[in-house]
C-alpha cells in the first residue's frame, strides 16, 4: 500500500515548525506504525535528508514513549493501543495522515515529533512514590489485601505514562495521568501513611507544570493506550478533600 | 527519605486556586445555580394557573422581605463564581496549549466531549448576558399595578408584563433560543459537576450522565413553553 504522509518538522525547541509531505510506496499491512516511519527514514537517510526523530523504546506497547498523535488522534484510530502497536492495516491504500507531536506547553517539543516529558517526572518526584526502608521482601500474605482494591490497583498502574490523555484533552489537563498514579498508590496498604501530602504535592506540581484544569470531557480514558478510567480523577478529587480538611 | 512536606497552604487558596479546588467550586457552584432555575421554571409555571396566581406567586417571593435579599445575595455570589472560575478555567487551558492540532478528532468510545462539552464557555457567556438582559426586563422592567390586592397590600401586575413581552418575536424566539443553549449547558453540565465533586463511579457515570441531559432538556422546555405559548395564544385574558 502506499501511504501519503504530513508529517511535523520541527529542528528544535525554539524552531518554527511546519508540515513536510512525504510518500512511502510499498507499505505492509503487517507493519507496525513506527516500522512505516523506519522505512521512511531510510527512504530520507538515502535521499541525504535529515530522518523524521521520533520517540520509541520497547515496541511492545509498555515504555510510553512512542508518542504520536495521527489524524487528530494521540496513538492513532484503534482504542487501547500504542503507536508501536498500531498496524497498518489499520489504514487504506492512498490514505493521507497527518501526523504530529503530542501538543502542551507543558510537554514543549525538542525535535519534530519528539517532546519532552520531564513534567511527568517532577510530578512523581512530588510524591508519586511510598517512602520504605528496602530490606527482606515481606512474608506473602502477611499484609491482607482484598482483591478488588489489588485488581483495581493494578488497572491503575497500568499507566505507562505516555502522556496520551494530555495531548488529546482539549484543556491540556493531565488529571487521568495524576489520578491513575494516585489511585494506584492509595488503594494499597503502602500508600496509606504518605496519603495525604501525597495528593496535595502532586496535584500542586501538575499545576506548576502548566497543565490545563479538567473540564470533565473524558477524552483521556478513550484514548490511554491501558484503558485506564476517569474513575481515578473522581478519587482524586475525594482524596484531596479529606486532604485539604485534614489537620496535618 | 520521606515525601517532602511543602508548606500547607491556607484553605482558602487551596479551594480557589488549586485545580481541584476550581473544579469543586464550579461544580458546587453550578449545582447551585441548578436548583435555583429548576425552582425558577416551576415558579413560572403557576402561570398557566392564571394572571392571579402568577402574580400572588410573585408577591409572595417579594414579601420575604430581607429573606428574599439574602437569598438574592447568595445567588449572585453563585453566579460571579461560577464565572469567575468558568471563564478562568477557559483562559487556563488556552495558555495549556499555545500551539494547536491542525488535525483534531476525538475517539470516541468512553470519551464525553461533545457539542455540549466543547461549547460551555460560549452557553456560559451567552447565559450570563442574557441574565443581565432578562433582570432590566422583568425584575426592574416596567411597574403594573394589579387590580386585585393582597392582605390590603398593592401586588405587581408581572403577568402583564409577560403577555406584552411574549407578543414580541424577538423576546418568544430570543427566550426559547437562550433556553435551548441552558440545557446544552447543562447536558454536560450535570453529569460534569457530580464528576468535580468526585460523586461518580464506572457503574453511575451513564445514569447519571442521561438524567443529568434528561434534567437540562425538561428545564429547558418548562422554561420556553411560556413565552411561545404567549406568542402564539397571546397568553392569559
Ligand atoms: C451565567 C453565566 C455562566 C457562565 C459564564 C458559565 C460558564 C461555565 C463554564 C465555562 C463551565 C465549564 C467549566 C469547566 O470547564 O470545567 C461551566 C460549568 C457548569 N455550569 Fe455554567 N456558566 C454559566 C451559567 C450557568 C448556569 C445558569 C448554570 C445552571 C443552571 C450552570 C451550570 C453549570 C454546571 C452544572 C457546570 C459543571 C461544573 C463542573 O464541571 O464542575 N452554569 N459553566
Ligand atoms: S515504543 Fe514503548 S510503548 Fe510504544
Amino acid at each position: 500500500m502506499t501511504i501519503y504522509l504530513n508529517v511535523w518538522r520541527q529542528e528544535g525547541p525554539d524552531k518554527p515548525g511546519r508540515f513536510e509531505t512525504y510518500t512511502v510506496p510499498d507499505v505492509s499491512p503487517d507493519m507496525s506504525f513506527l516500522e512505516m516511519f523506519d522505512v521512511l527514514n531510510e527512504q530520507l537517510t538515502l535521499e541525504g535528508k535529515e530522518p523524521v526523530e521520533f520517540d520509541h523504546d520497547c515496541r511492545e506497547g509498555i515504555c510510553g514513549s512512542c508518542n504520536m498523535v495521527i489524524n487528530g488522534q494521540a496513538h492513532g484510530p484503534n482504542a487501547r493501543t500504542a503507536t508501536c502497536q498500531l498496524h497498518m492495516r489499520s489504514f487504506k491504500d492512498g490514505d493521507t495522515l497527518f501526523v504530529e507531536p503530542w501538543r502542551a506547553s507543558a510537554f514543549p517539543v525538542i525535535k519534530d515529533l519528539v517532546v519532552d516529558r520531564d513534567a511527568f517526572d517532577r510530578i512523581m518526584e512530588a510524591g508519586g512514590y511510598v517512602s520504605v526502608n528496602t530490606g527482606n521482601a515481606p512474608d506473602a500474605n502477611s499484609i491482607p489485601i482484598d482483591k478488588v482494591a489489588a485488581d483495581s490497583a493494578m488497572d491503575y498502574a497500568a499507566c505507562i505514562g505516555c502522556g496520551a490523555c494530555v495531548a488529546a484533552c482539549p484543556n491540556a489537563s493531565a488529571s487521568l495521568f495524576v489520578g491513575a498514579k494516585l489511585a494506584h498508590l492509595s488503594l494499597l496498604p503502602q500508600g496509606q501513611p504518605e496519603r495525604n501530602r501525597r495528593v496535595v504535592n502532586m496535584v500542586h506540581q501538575m499545576k506548576e507544570e502548566g497543565f490545563g484544569d479538567c473540564s470533565n470531557h473524558a477524552e483521556c480514558e478513550a484514548v490511554c493506550p491501558k484503558g485506564i478510567s476517569i474513575a481515578g480523577i473522581a478519587a482524586m478529587r475525594r482524596d484531596y478533600v479529606k486532604a485539604m480538611l485534614a489537620a496535618d | 527519605m520521606s515525601t517532602q512536606v511543602r508548606e500547607k497552604q491556607p484553605l482558602w487558596r487551596q479551594l480557589f486556586t488549586s485545580q481541584i479546588g476550581k473544579k469543586l467550586l464550579t461544580g458546587l457552584t453550578g449545582l447551585g445555580l441548578t436548583l435555583f432555575v429548576i425552582v425558577h421554571m416551576a415558579g413560572n409555571l403557576s402561570y398557566f394557573a392564571g394572571n392571579e396566581a402568577y402574580n400572588a406567586y410573585a408577591h409572595k417571593l417579594l414579601s420575604l422581605g430581607p429573606l428574599l435579599y439574602i437569598a438574592e445575595l447568595g445567588l449572585l455570589a453563585f453566579f460571579v463564581f461560577h464565572i469567575v472560575l468558568g471563564v478562568n478555567i477557559y483562559l487556563g487551558k488556552r495558555k495549556a496549549r499555545e500551539q494547536g492540532y491542525k488535525r483534531y478528532k476525538t475517539a470516541g468510545g468512553q470519551s464525553k466531549q461533545s457539542l455540549s462539552s466543547r461549547s460551555m464557555i460560549v452557553t456560559g457567556v451567552i447565559l450570563g448576558v442574557f441574565l443581565v438582559l432578562h433582570l432590566v426586563s422583568f425584575k426592574f422592567g416596567a411597574y403594573y399595578e394589579a387590580a386585585e390586592s393582597i392582605d390590603g397590600k398593592p401586588v405587581r401586575d408581572l403577568a402583564r408584563l409577560l403577555n406584552e413581552k411574549f407578543q414580541s418575536p424577538l423576546y418568544a424566539f430570543g427566550y426559547s433560543g437562550v433556553m435551548v443553549l441552558l440545557a446544552l449547558h447543562l447536558r454536560h453540565g450535570i453529569w460534569s459537576a457530580f464528576q468535580s465533586l468526585g460523586a461518580t463511579n464506572p457503574r453511575l457515570t451513564p445514569l447519571i450522565y442521561t438524567l443529568g441531559a434528561l434534567v437540562g432538556l425538561l428545564i429547558a422546555v418548562g422554561f420556553f413553553i411560556l413565552p411561545l405559548w404567549i406568542f402564539f395564544t397571546g397568553g392569559n385574558a
